[in-house]
């Protein structure tokens, strides 16, 4: 484990001296948009509500380094997010992951939805036919 | 002794707010009118009484009297007189003391307008009264304002200064008298339930009242957005928090509830639902009020360790929605619904309009509410962000959009849909040019906000056509006006919302005075930061000209600042708008001799709150039909009396 850390923290030290202007940048263009991605996509943990790209948090300023951290080291994109989870829970993530407990947040909407479509139709139905009853 | 004389109102108030309760509801009886008398004069008596208290607060802030805890937790000898007025409702105790001051100037209207019978009146004084004695009993037990410290401090701990600012000064107002306004529509339904008067009146007596919430509740998160884009310093204008989503959902059902109070007012038709929207409404107040005031939102566990706000509120809760729910239940099934009308009518548009906005009220309940119960349930915590609203709310709210412009041009019970497309097939013409154009011109190019420019231009094309449509423009009913301006909103915001989404442009840098930076075609040079000092802050504020092709546009000062009494330093932004586009500068922090600036580019920002705008003058539009209407009637009914 421990060779990683300090390879990493090597990482760490290459990549900030690699910056531009910007504190904390990718100089790969690419790259650096993938990470802008993936900070606003991902939570900062301290805040209420705030996503990692916006917060001013020391926690969420490290977080977002150690995301160029890991995409300089190659990580994809879900690698990222798996190697964030796995320290800090799904509570990270700004859009839940879809599991069993998370069934009715996700379904719920829809849910509601088809049962009013289905509510709606049959008081149309039941209207059409009074209408025709009160012609007839 | 303000503290003291206020403390007092407050206690005759809530005596006064018993009585109401009881007189109103014994009044809704055949034979009351002795108690209905007493219901009017002590809703009136508990509204000047709260109002008294409510004065000697403000009093003991302006006067900055840190003998009264809460001002001296709260206020600050050096704050501008704005924020010692606003500072009252700044803080828990005092923001309760409005919401019950805001309950209070509504049942006094209830009281002096007299709508609908006398019995229905009565009742919803009851209602309101009941309301108000548990919301007077939760401050007086649990969120006083006036208690008294000993020894007093030399000096207040101040305000935050996220709220010293004028957007934030009548943002939350403006949101009571939404949210709490909410309670007029509650009150009167439950009255038509207690006084078996669930027809087609109550609908009519609760209108105006609905229509004004729904103002209130429009402009009230129209500032409340603006002012997190301004003063927040991210160039966001909404982050699907549950502070905003707790006044979202009851904005949401309210608009469902205009649109199906339409129907039953006017054909007798969704009696029993337009009653339970109402009630739905108002149950969804108090959710947010929970919400934000318990401290729920920010821990579940922090509100487990200091539970006694929470408990109350949540009791509160249960009593108002379980009772309301249980009357409805028992009342409601005897409402024949008695609605015939053709599957194509404006019925149906309307039912297909509450289905959308219940479903997209129920969303926003979900993504607020779930990871609470999951925390508490099994202890897992998961986070609901702007991704899932952009899965769910969104799909949803553009079906909705799509339908909205055939709803006024269908006709009650047997509406004919060729006709409604034929006179709709200009707008349906604006839409493709918008989206297509849009795919041609801009870059980058983008195909969902090609379709919500089409759908933008849609609804918008639609509004306008409705106003021709109906007649000469002068002599249109202001209900065309409301509708279409209102619509049109939408349309707008829709614009704006697209616009900051997808074109907005960000840079950062650090900038040593001289230096300048580029951003969508403007370049920025930092000319110095200079200290400045504030009544109550120091500030640095950055002197930044804004060039285009080499010429000044405009010169701007973002600030940040220093709040010593508050130990806070929030940044000030500078916005240069063109109405069609802003430019936000936000200053950071100083490094070495540079300091940090952070830009933003808005394309179409401004859209969002115009939209915002043409809803609330949609809704004053329709309230002033409504009244004047109303006033019209009313006189050869007096003449005819005579």
């Amino acid at each position: 484990m421990k060779p990683i850390l300090l390879a990493l923290l090597l990482m760490a030290v290459m990549t900030g001296a690699a910056i531009a202007a910007q504190p904390g940048a990718l100089s790969d263009p690419k790259l650096e948009a993938r990470a802008v991605t993936l900070q606003k996509e991902l939570r900062c943990l301290v805040c209420q509500g705030e996503s990692l790209d916006e917060s001013n948090a020391p926690l969420a300023a490290d977080l977002r380094h150690l995301i160029r951290v890991r995409i300089a080291v190659g990580d994809t994109n879900e690698e990222v997010e798996r190697y964030l989870v796995a320290r800090y829970g799904d509570f990270i993530l700004m859009k839940p992951p879809l599991e069993p407990q998370t069934y009715l947040l996700w379904f719920g909407p829809f849910a509601v939805l088809l049962l009013g479509g289905t509510i709606v139709g049959t008081v149309v139905f039941r209207a059409r036919k009074k209408l025709k009853a009160e012609k007839a | 002794m303000t503290g003291e004389i206020g403390q007092l109102a407050l206690t005759l108030a809530f005596a006064l707010s018993v009585i109401a309760a009881i007189s109103g509801l014994a009044g809704a009886r055949l034979n009351g009118e002795r108690a209905r008398a007493v219901a009017t004069s002590s809703s009136i008596g508990m509204f000047v009484l709260i109002a008294l208290a409510y004065a000697a607060l403000t009093y003991a802030f302006v006067t900055s009297d840190f003998s009264v805890l809460d001002v001296a937790q709260n206020s600050h000898t050096a704050k501008p007189l704005i924020y010692k007025i606003t500072g009252v409702w700044g803080n828990h105790e005092g923001s309760m003391l409005l919401w019950v001051l805001v309950l209070a100037i509504y049942s006094a209207i209830i009281a002096f307008a007299q709508r609908g019978s006398a019995r229905l009146t009565s009742a919803a004084l009851g209602v309101q009264g009941l309301l108000a004695s548990a919301f007077l009993l939760f401050i007086l037990f649990t969120s006083n304002p006036f208690l008294r410290l000993d020894p007093p401090p030399f000096e207040g701990a101040g305000l935050n200064p996220l709220l010293q600012d004028p957007g934030l000064a009548i943002h939350p107002p403006m949101l009571y008298a939404g949210y709490v306004g909410l309670s007029a529509a509650f009150a009167y339904a439950a009255a038509a339930l207690i006084a078996g008067e669930a027809n087609a009146a109550w609908a009519r007596a609760a209108r105006p009242f609905m229509l004004l919430a729904w103002i209130a509740l429009t402009a009230g998160i129209t500032l409340g957005s603006w002012w997190a884009y301004y003063e927040l310093g991210w160039g966001g204008f909404w982050f699907w928090d549950p502070v905003e989503n707790a006044a979202l959902m009851p904005w949401l059902i309210a608009t469902a509830l205009l649109h199906s109070a339409l129907a039953t007012e006017r054909t007798g038709a969704f009696r029993s639902w337009t009653l339970l929207l109402a009630i739905l409404g108002f149950s969804l107040s108090l959710i947010g009020t929970f919400l934000v005031r318990s401290g729920v939102l920010s821990s579940v566990h922090a509100f487990a360790s200091d539970p006694t706000r929470g408990v109350f509120i949540l009791m509160m809760l249960v009593a108002a929605i379980g009772g309301a729910l249980a009357l409805f239940a028992w009342r409601a099934p005897q409402l024949q619904s008695g609605a015939a009308f053709e599957p194509v009518s404006k019925e149906t548009a309307l039912l297909l309009n509450n289905v959308l906005l219940t479903a997209a009220a129920a969303t926003v309940f979900l993504g607020t509410l779930y990871p609470l119960l999951l925390d508490t349930v099994t202890g897992t915590k998961i986070s609901v962000g702007p991704p899932y609203f952009a899965i769910t709310f969104a799909p949803i709210f553009v079906v909705l959009i799509f339908l909205v412009p055939f709803g006024p041009r269908l006709g009650w019970r047997n509406g004919d849909l060729k006709a409604a497309s034929r006179a709709l097939a200009p707008a349906l013409g604006i839409a493709a040019v918008a989206g297509l154009s849009l795919l041609a011109i801009v870059s980058p190019r983008s195909l969902a906000a090609a379709g919500a420019f089409a759908l933008a231009g849609w609804v918008i094309a639609a509004s306008v056509i409705d106003l021709t449509r109906r007649g000469r423009v002068r002599s249109l009913p202001a209900s065309a006006y409301a509708s279409a301006l209102a619509h049109a909103g939408l349309g707008i915001t829709l614009l704006g919302v697209t616009g900051t989404t997808v074109w907005r442009s960000e840079a950062i840098d650090v900038l040593a005075p001289g230096q300048t930076m580029p951003i969508a075609g403007y370049t920025l040079r930092l000319e110095n930061v200079q200290p400045i000092q504030g009544p109550n802050y120091q500030a640095a504020r950055a002197i930044v000209t804004v060039l285009r092709d080499g010429r000044t546009v405009t010169t701007m000062m973002p600030e940040k600042r220093a709040y010593p009494a508050e130990g806070q330093v929030v940044s000030d932004t500078a916005i240069h708008t063109t109405g069609f586009s802003d430019l936000y500068l936000a200053l950071g922090d100083q490094q070495g001799n540079g300091w940090t600036l952070r830009a933003y580019v808005s394309p179409l920002a401004p859209f969002i709150w115009f939209g915002g705008a043409f809803m609330a003058f949609g809704g004053i539009a329709g309230l002033w039909g409504r009244l004047r209407a109303r006033r019209n009637l009313a006189v050869p009914q007096a003449v005819l009396a005579k």
